[in-house]
């Protein structure tokens, strides 16, 4: 919206210079964008919140200003000379939806002359970004940015039945704007009929093409209505059609004075087209909308604003504004101007008294209360110790909640995976984003790709973030929080000759010592259960019976499908699970000072027999004094026999009251040696 | 006798000045203090001189002994000194070759824009809130004072799942759910970031974006108070010399409506391209909770009053590490997100 100073200054007695009304008017919530000079005058670009539509007149520009300034307000003048004639012996109005139309009123100025309009005129206009036509269009298209009333003009002798008719439009119906587009209407549109079955004017939108004013019309038949703003805005925005007129009926016209619009408007074109006036205003109101008021309470102004002012400061704020107030108990009894639809609570005056006053004059206190604790919840404190543990070795990623439904195929799901089951949008931007997310992995693999395609040579990625469920229940959607994570790529060469391969156990060893900070104990159980992943290279976390999650290297064929040349390890894991099993300690074990004993043993087992299996076995005995076991070795090659790996193992022993003696640690790795040969056929190397 | 002990020091002590290994060191010692050595000698045989000559010969052959034993232990020193000196610099490592340690990671830096926004409400006495990312319309509209056909419903374009449900707008309903698990209790101080969507996809938007709400309510809330925290908070992100300013604005579920204000991190007010030359940057959004709201999460808007404010996390960001691409964010290039 756009404000020509000068104009302003023929309302409103300022002498503030033209920034400086761009300051007052953004400090008072008209936030100004910009100010530009053109041609003596200047104009100010208005970026406007949505309550505030009347600004989009100049008149209510000029009572916001008297609001800001006290200055004294010049308010155009209606003379209108009528002459003997009734409106009614030209005119019939009728109001089909009245809940669409709040009134319509109609004028009929005859034998008007068609021509340029004034310069002064032709000036405002272009000033305001509105292209001159001709006296009686450019008188309408005036009064409305004056009033910020739409009119509209129609040629009366091209009304057939002289009987106006708001009406919906019926299904199908042809129209032509005034634009020279023809459109198919439906029964949400709102026209104004010629009779029951011609429509003349799309209602707040557009004219029609056949009844607006041509050089040679005579008789002017004078509009000045209110209609539903969300309605014209659903019609105007179907049509993809906005105008001057939809944009104000939108954002909301004042009803009262309707009938003084068309009268200034009526003035003007007896004055500047030559037009005679006909006796009355044809006006539909069905239903008359009363004034406004408001109570306001000094105290309560005071409280809410953190200010003393007198009743006096608070009530000339609100009738500088053009309110009326008057005392009654206990406050103030404020009558609302018409204008002012967006007031309608005693908090709305408030937020008057304030913009008036200033903002800026407010002071900033802290409040005074009871004392509160700001602490994390400990799932809080948790997810962010999560975080602060991966990203010693990986970098946060933020991905789309949203994700292409191809994904699931791309990854290899079955039919009947349940992680196909997810939450669709219904208005997706495209439709590479028109699911919800029920795992990460989608969103963190297309992250590795694409640095990988950048020649960002590794990547170490996670994130942490909500994956959505559909449930049983209507309009209940189950969010959980995952923590994933991808590795891809080689470290690079390094002076230390250290293997940088970003392979699966150095994702395990991230996840290691994620848990080993948690104080979670996690198995990783063998699967080949997941399509996603190498069958031979995956497996799940697990934890007291539960499934927690799934690490693994990705099938080749979802590495081609996410376009990735080399092999890719990832791993996803739900948090709150995780959370379950977290042990926030409050304890600490005591350490012995007697010594340790280490013995390391060779043992010979089936190449393809799992290390974990051997490790298990041991901790199944339950040896009372073995503190740790590790292995050290894996060999499979020479001096070993086909089919068979010799796997190293290390274990310490260490009692809490007194030296062992060598005779006891033999009998332990004896106890070893048997459950190893009984229950894995080992052989000892 | 003293000759021959003053003799046996002489040499001693020329000796020791050339030793140059430990094991000459060792034997010497053998030699002149060892069992058979010459001044272990001289000082068995003490027992057969005179009266005497026993007290001058046994107190100086002592005092040589002594002088020998830690001219000995000096030199020993001296040389395992030199010996470990040599030792260390043979072994001098390239201090300048790369360390061992291969990977780091780091934190997003939304995530790290939010912990500090956390950590400074927590001070204050907040506590920390989520809110579901699929919400209900009552929630994130209804109860927020935008009816159906409220046309501030147009300044945010949602994506919706269905009738009822769509992705939030704003982070502003865990307001009204915040309400409405406290209420009777006062006071309610509480802050809840979070990811929000929005239908909008171009070089200033994304769909997916991050928000920071927050509420205060109590018996005597102001909205100096308001002005209080706020400044607060923004003095504690943007250092002590920020200024701000105030303007009037509207979101439904406020009123008064405020739009704070910053002096440009950038220029420090005086004008340049990150403010547009106004010397001022938007910040965040807030207001005195509206009546209406207050109902809805069940307090009584006579006696409970408070305020609540919104910020683009986004923003925050972008100002504080001169970020001016948007999308950089979401893109999550290793070369963008190894530098926090």
């Amino acid at each position: 919206m756009v404000i020509s100073y000068n104009w302003l200054k023929e309302l409103i007695a300022i002498d503030w210079s033209a920034q400086e009304l761009a300051k007052r008017l953004t400090m008072a919530g008209i936030e100004i964008d910009r100010v530009t000079e053109e041609d003596g005058d200047f104009i100010l670009e208005a970026d406007l919140t949505p309550n505030r539509g009347d600004i989009l007149g100049m008149v209510n520009v000029a009572h916001e200003v008297a609001g800001l300034s006290g200055a004294a307000l010049t308010l155009p003048q209606a003379n209108v000379q009528e002459n003997d004639e009734k409106i009614e012996d030209y005119i019939h109005v009728t109001i089909e939806e009245p809940d669409l139309c709040a009134r319509y009123t109609a004028r009929l100025i005859k034998n008007v002359k068609i021509g340029p309009s004034p310069e002064w005129m032709q000036t405002k206009l272009l000033h305001s970004g509105i292209r001159p036509i001709n006296n009686v269009v450019d008188i309408t298209n005036y009064v409305m940015l004056e009033t910020n009333q739409p009119l509209h003009a129609f040629d009366y002798d091209f009304l057939k039945t002289k009987q106006i008719i708001v009406r919906r439009a019926k299904n199908g119906e042809k129209f032509t704007t005034l634009d020279g587009v023809e459109r198919a209407l439906d029964p949400n549109d709102l026209v104004i009929s010629d009779g029951p079955d011609c429509a003349v004017a799309l209602a707040g939108v557009m004219g029609g093409l056949d009844s607006e004013i041509h050089d040679d019309t005579v008789n002017v038949l004078l509009e000045s209505a209110v209609f539903n703003g969300y309605n014209v805005r659903k019609t105007s925005r179907r049509l993809a059609l906005r105008s001057e007129s939809s944009i104000r009926y939108e954002k909301g016209c004042d009803v009262h004075h309707a009938d003084y619009v068309s009268n200034r408007a009526a003035g003007l074109l007896q004055e500047l087209a030559g037009g005679e006036v006909v006796g009355g205003i044809f006006d539909a109101y069905p239903r008359k909308k009363e004034n406004v008021t408001v109570k306001i309470r000094p105290a309560r102004v005071n409280q809410l604003l953190g200010l003393q002012l007198s009743d006096e400061e608070i009530t000339v704020c609100l009738e500088r504004l053009g309110m009326t107030v008057t005392p009654t108990e206990g406050g103030y009894s404020v009558q609302v101007p018409s204008w002012r639809a967006d007031i309608e609570m005693e908090v709305d005056l408030i937020e008057e008294v304030a913009r008036i006053y200033g903002y800026d004059r407010i002071p900033a206190t802290l409040p005074s209360g009871k004392t509160t604790v700001g602490q994390l919840t400990p799932w809080q404190s948790f997810v962010d110790q999560v975080r602060e543990y991966m990203s010693q070795s990986m970098l946060e990623t933020i991905n789309y909640s949203f994700i292409h439904p191809k994904s699931w195929d791309d990854l290899r799901l079955t039919p009947d995976s349940p992680y196909r089951n997810c939450v669709q949008i219904a208005n997706p931007l495209s439709e590479e984003q028109s699911v919800m997310r029920t795992m990460l992995l989608p969103g963190l693999l297309n992250a590795a790709a694409r640095n990988l395609a950048r020649q960002n040579e590794s990547v170490l990625l996670y994130e942490i973030g909500r994956v959505f469920y559909p449930t049983q229940e209507e309009n209940v959607v189950r969010e959980k929080v995952s923590l994933g994570g991808v590795i891809a790529g080689k470290l690079g060469a390094n002076w230390l000759k250290l293997d940088g391969t970003l392979d699966f156990y150095f994702l395990k060893g991230v996840l290691d010592v994620l848990f080993a900070h948690l104080g979670v104990e996690i198995t990783y159980e063998p699967t080949g259960a997941y399509p996603s992943l190498h069958p031979g290279r995956s497996a799940q976390l697990c934890a007291e019976g539960k499934i927690l999650g799934v690490i693994g290297e990705i099938h080749p064929h979802v590495q081609k499908n996410f376009g990735l040349k080399d092999r890719v390890c990832v791993f996803e894991l739900n948090l709150e699970n995780l959370f379950a099993l977290y042990n926030n300690r409050t304890t600490t074990q005591r350490f012995s000072r007697f010594p340790m004993v280490s013995r390391d043993l060779a043992v010979l087992v089936k190449e393809d027999m799992e290390v974990g299996r051997i490790l298990n076995r041991v901790r199944q005995l339950d040896l009372p004094y073995l503190i740790q076991s590790r292995v050290f070795d894996v060999y499979v090659g020479e001096q070993v026999e086909t089919g068979q790996k010799s796997v190293a193992l290390n274990f310490v022993f260490q009692a809490p009251d007194r030296t062992l003696t060598d005779t006891e640690i033999a009998e332990y790795m004896q106890q070893i040696v048997v459950e190893l040969q009984k229950t894995l056929h080992a052989t000892v190397r | 006798m003293l000759d021959k002990l003053e003799r046996i020091k002489k040499q001693a002590e020329a000796a020791i000045t050339h030793m140059q290994q430990v094991e000459e060191v060792q034997d010497l010692r053998v030699k002149l203090l060892g069992r058979k050595g010459e001044l272990t000698a001289i000082l068995r045989g003490i027992k057969d001189l005179s009266n005497e000559e026993k007290a001058k010969v046994g107190k100086r052959s002592n005092e040589v002994k002594k002088d020998i034993e830690s001219l000995l232990d000096a030199k020993l020193e001296e040389l395992k000194t030199q010996a470990l000196d040599a030792k260390l610099q043979a072994e001098k490592m390239d201090v300048t070759l790369p360390g061992r340690s291969l990977v780091y990671g780091a934190k997003h830096p939304l995530t790290i824009v939010t912990d500090d926004v956390k950590r400074i409400f927590l001070g204050m006495g907040f506590t920390v809130t989520e809110g579901p990312e699929i919400e209900l319309d009552y929630y994130n509209f209804e109860a927020l004072n935008l009816p159906k056909n409220h046309p501030a419903r147009d300044m945010q374009d949602s994506f919706y799942i269905n009738e009822q449900m769509l992705l939030r707008t704003q982070t502003s309903p865990v307001q009204v759910r915040t309400m409405e698990k406290m209420t009777p209790n006062l006071p309610v101080k509480i802050i809840a970031p979070g990811k929000v969507y929005r239908k909008d996809d171009d070089a200033t938007h994304s769909p997916m974006f991050h928000q920071i709400e927050g509420l205060m309510l109590d018996e005597k809330i102001s909205f100096a108070d308001l002005k209080g925290i706020l400044m607060l908070f923004v003095q504690k992100i943007f250092g002590e010399d920020v200024k701000t300013r105030y303007r009037p604005s509207y979101f439904p579920f406020t009123e008064p409506s405020v739009e704070m204000d910053i002096s440009c991190v950038h220029c420090k007010g005086a004008g340049c391209r990150v403010c547009k030359g106004t010397g001022w940057l938007e910040i965040l959004g807030a207001g005195m909770v509206n009546p209406k709201v207050l109902v809805y999460g069940g307090y009584d808007p006579e006696k409970v009053t408070g305020f609540a404010f919104g910020m683009g996390v986004e923003r925050v960001a972008m100002l504080r590490y001169g970020i001016n691409d948007l999308r950089l964010f979401y893109d999550n290039d290793k070369r963008f997100l190894q530098q926090f």
